[in-house]
C-alpha cells in the first residue's frame, strides 16, 4: 500500500478525513512554493497535491489559473516541480502531483514515472486524462509502483463510475459539483450522492474536490467523505497576500481552519 | 448532395476518435457523457432521412449553397494555372462555417439543449453561431480573446446585433485558444443544457469528425462541379488551415482522388524561421491540446506557445488531428504561408478579380500561387487548382488597409 493509502487508513481509524491542500509548484517562485506547502504542512495540512502548472488548464478557475501563470512566467520547469516533490516529501507528509497531460506527455510518461518515484512522490491525478486514453500511463504508474488518480463526477454513468474506479489505486476523485476550480460560498447537494455510488464499486478512500474553502465545509465534506481536497481558497492567501510573509500566515491560518474541520466531521 | 454522408476513409477515425496516432478524448471525465450523447444524437442524425432534409432544405435555402466554383480568369493568368475559386465566400454569414453552425445547431435542438456556447478567433464561427443561434432560438455565448475582440471589432457588433453575448477572454495570450479554454470550462459547468458549439474540425472526439462531416459538401459539391466545368478532376486542391474545419470540408471528397494533390497551407506569420507564427504541422510537435492529440505550437516541457498571424482566425497554436493524420500518412501536403506573401495575394484577387478575400483565405490564394510553377513544370501543362476561398474579407478591411497604409488619418 502506499504512504497515501496508510495515510487515509489511519485518519479512518482516528474517526476524521485526510486535508488535501494543492499548490502550484513555482508558484510564486520555485522556493516560495516549497515555503508555502511547508507551512500547509506544518499547520495541519495531511498531504500535499503539487500541481504542475500548464498553460491551459481548463479544469481550473481563475485563482488556479492566474498563479499557474505566474509560476510559468516565473521559468517553472518540469524538472523543477520534482525537486519541490522531493523537499516536501523529506517532510514525511504524502506528496501527489497533479497536472495535465500534455506536460506529462512531453517530459515522456515513462520518465515522469521514473523520477516521480525517486523524488518520492506517491502518484498523480490527472484531470484530463480518463483511462480510455491512459494506456501509458497504466503501464507507467504499475512499473514505478505509483498511484493513479482519475476523476469521476456526478455526470459520470454508473458504468464509467466502475471502469474508472477500477483504474484507480490510491485514492478516487470525486468532483463535487460539475465546474472548474474554486471556492464557492455552498458546498455540493451532489457531492454526497456521488461519494455513496462511488463506494458502492469500491474500498478505496475517496477524495471530494471543488469548491471547500472552509473550516465548516470542509467538516460538511469529512462527513462523508474520506479526503477533504482544497486549491484554490489556499493559493488565494498568497495570491492576494501584499507579500509572501503575509501570505504564508494567512495560508497558515486557514490550513490550521480547514485542519480542524477534517478532524470533526459533520455526521 | 451536400449531405453526403459516405466516407472513402473507411475505419478512419475508430469507434474512440482516433486519427491513426492522433484524436481520441483528452478531457475531463465531466464531459464524457455530453460528448457520448452528442456522438449518439449525431450518429442517429446522419442516418434519419428528416434531419438530413431539413439540414440540406436550410443549406440551400438559407445559406445559400452550394456555392459557386468560379473560374478566375484573371487571377488564373497571374497564377500560370487554372484557379477555380469554390465561393464560399458567399454563403450567408461570409463563410464556410454556417454549414457547420447550422448543422450542429439542429442537433443541439434535437438534444433538447437550450444553450449554445462557441469560441472565436475571427469571429466568423462567432457570427454563425449567433446567426444559427437567433435561427433557431437558443441563447448564444461567445468567447473571444480580448485581442481577438479589438482586431475584430466590427464582428463583436455583428454579433451582438444578433442577440449573443460576447465574453472578452482575458487569460492567457487572450487568442482563440484561451477563448477555448473559457468554453471548455463554461461547458464542464454548464452541460446540461449547453451544447458546445466548436466552430473548427479539433477537439474532444467526435468533434473533429462531426465538423468534418458538417462541411465536407464543400469538397462534394466542388468535385462534382470541376468535372462538370473541366471534364476531369481538378489536379490540385488548396486551402488554408488554422484548426483546419475549411480544408477538411474542401479535402474530404477527394481524399480517394489519389491523383488530385491535397494541400494546406498554414499561417507562416513572421516566416517559421522567426517562431512567430500559427504552423503547427511545419514547426509544431506531436501533443495533447483542447481533447486531442494533434500537432501543437509547444515548448520542450508541453507548455503551449502563443501563435502569431495577422488573420485571427488561423491565429491558434494546434490543428484539428485529421490534418495531422493526412500529414502523417502523406495524403495531404502543409506547407507555410508568411503574412506577407497572403497580403499579396489578398491585393492581387482585390485588383484582377473585384473579389475581397477574407485573409485567412488568402493564404490558400497564396499557397496556390507558390505551388502553380511546379505543377506545372511537373505536369507539362497548366495545371487546374481548386482554391476554397473559405471567407470573404469585409471583416478584415481594418486589418487590410492598416497594413497597404491606405487609411485616411483621423
Amino acid at each position: 500500500m502506499s504512504r497515501i493509502g496508510v495515510a487515509f487508513d489511519k485518519a479512518r481509524a482516528d474517526g476524521r478525513a485526510l486535508l488535501v491542500g494543492c499548490m502550484p509548484a513555482g508558484f510564486p517562485t520555485v522556493e516560495g512554493s516549497i515555503a508555502a506547502m511547508t507551512a500547509m504542512v506544518e499547520s495541519g495540512v495531511d498531504v500535499i497535491e503539487v500541481e504542475i502548472p500548464y498553460s491551459d488548464p481548463v479544469m481550473d478557475g481563475p485563482v488556479i489559473q492566474k498563479a499557474s501563470d505566474i509560476a510559468l512566467a516565473g521559468g517553472v520547469r518540469t524538472a523543477d516541480t520534482l525537486r519541490i516533490v522531493e523537499a516536501i516529501a523529506a517532510t514525511g507528509a504524502p506528496v501527489v502531483t497533479m497536472t495535465y497531460w500534455n506536460p506529462i506527455e512531453q517530459y515522456g510518461v515513462d520518465a515522469f514515472a521514473r523520477d516521480l518515484a525517486a523524488a518520492g512522490g506517491t502518484g498523480l491525478i490527472t484531470p484530463d486524462l480518463i483511462p480510455d486514453e491512459a494506456g501509458e500511463w497504466l503501464a507507467a504508474s504499475d512499473a514505478y509502483g505509483l498511484d493513479r488518480t482519475f476523476l469521476v463526477s456526478p455526470s459520470s454513468t454508473d458504468g464509467r463510475l466502475k471502469m474508472t474506479v477500477e483504474h484507480c489505486r490510491g485514492f478516487v476523485y470525486a468532483t463535487a459539483l460539475m465546474g472548474v476550480t474554486g471556492a464557492r460560498a455552498q458546498t455540493s447537494q451532489a457531492a454526497p450522492v456521488l461519494v455513496s455510488r462511488v463506494r458502492e464499486v469500491t474500498d478505496l478512500p475517496v477524495g471530494v474536490g471543488l469548491g471547500v474553502g472552509t473550516g465548516a465545509q470542509a467538516a460538511t465534506v469529512a462527513g462523508y467523505a474520506d479526503g477533504v481536497i482544497v486549491g484554490s481558497a489556499l493559493v488565494r492567501c498568497v495570491l492576494d497576500g501584499p507579500d509572501l510573509p503575509a501570505g504564508l500566515t494567512a495560508l497558515r491560518t486557514l490550513s490550521a481552519e480547514l485542519a480542524e474541520g477534517v478532524r470533526n466531521p459533520a455526521r | 448532395m451536400s449531405t453526403d454522408t459516405s466516407s472513402p476513409s473507411g475505419g478512419v477515425p475508430d469507434v474512440a476518435g482516433h486519427f491513426g496516432r492522433f484524436g481520441g478524448r483528452f478531457v475531463p471525465e465531466a464531459l464524457v457523457a455530453a460528448l457520448d450523447e452528442l456522438d449518439a444524437a449525431y450518429r442517429k442524425a446522419m442516418t434519419d432521412e428528416e434531419f438530413l432534409a431539413e439540414l440540406e432544405a436550410l443549406l440551400r435555402d438559407y445559406a445559400g449553397t452550394p456555392s459557386l466554383l468560379y473560374p478566375a480568369r484573371r487571377f488564373s493568368a497571374e497564377a500560370g494555372a487554372r484557379i477555380l475559386l469554390k465561393r464560399e465566400d458567399l454563403n450567408h454569414t461570409g463563410a464556410h462555417k454556417v454549414r457547420n453552425v447550422l448543422g450542429q445547431a439542429l442537433l443541439t435542438k434535437r438534444m433538447g439543449k437550450r444553450r449554445v456556447i462557441a469560441e472565436t478567433g475571427a469571429g466568423q464561427h462567432g457570427v454563425a453561431t449567433a446567426t444559427a443561434a437567433a435561427l433557431f432560438d437558443l441563447e448564444c455565448v461567445v468567447y473571444m480573446g480580448e485581442v481577438d475582440t479589438r482586431r475584430q471589432a466590427l464582428n463583436v457588433a455583428r454579433m451582438r446585433m444578433l442577440g449573443a453575448t460576447v465574453i472578452p477572454v482575458t487569460a492567457g495570450s487572450r487568442t482563440l485558444k484561451d477563448a477555448m479554454n473559457e468554453a471548455m470550462r463554461d461547458w464542464v459547468a454548464n452541460v446540461d443544457d449547453t451544447h458546445y458549439l466548436i466552430g473548427t474540425a479539433a477537439g474532444p472526439h467526435p468533434f473533429p469528425e462531426l465538423v468534418r462531416d458538417f462541411v465536407r459538401g464543400i469538397g462534394v459539391e466542388a468535385r462534382q462541379q470541376c468535372l462538370d466545368l473541366t471534364g476531369a478532376l481538378p489536379d490540385a486542391v488548396a486551402a488554408c488551415v488554422g484548426g483546419g474545419s475549411n480544408a477538411l470540408g474542401i479535402f474530404h471528397a477527394f481524399v480517394g482522388d489519389t491523383g488530385v494533390r491535397l494541400y494546406g497551407f498554414e499561417a507562416g506569420g513572421e516566416g517559421v524561421e522567426t517562431g512567430r507564427h500559427a504552423a503547427s504541422i511545419t514547426g509544431g510537435s506531436s501533443g495533447v491540446l483542447h481533447g486531442t492529440r494533434t500537432y501543437v505550437l509547444q515548448n520542450e516541457d508541453g507548455q503551449t506557445i502563443e501563435s502569431h498571424s495577422i488573420s485571427a482566425g488561423l491565429d491558434y497554436p494546434g490543428v484539428g488531428p485529421e490534418h495531422a493524420w493526412l500529414h502523417d500518412t502523406g495524403r495531404a501536403s502543409y506547407q507555410p504561408v508568411t503574412d506577407a506573401e497572403a497580403m499579396a495575394a489578398f491585393e492581387l484577387l482585390c485588383r484582377t478579380e473585384g473579389i475581397i478575400p477574407a485573409i485567412e483565405s488568402s493564404h490558400a490564394l497564396a499557397g496556390a500561387l507558390k505551388v502553380a510553377p511546379g505543377l506545372a513544370a511537373e505536369l507539362g501543362r497548366e495545371p487546374v487548382i481548386v482554391v476554397n476561398l473559405s471567407g470573404r474579407g469585409d471583416k478584415d478591411v481594418h486589418t487590410a488597409g492598416e497594413y497597404f497604409g491606405i487609411l485616411d488619418k483621423e
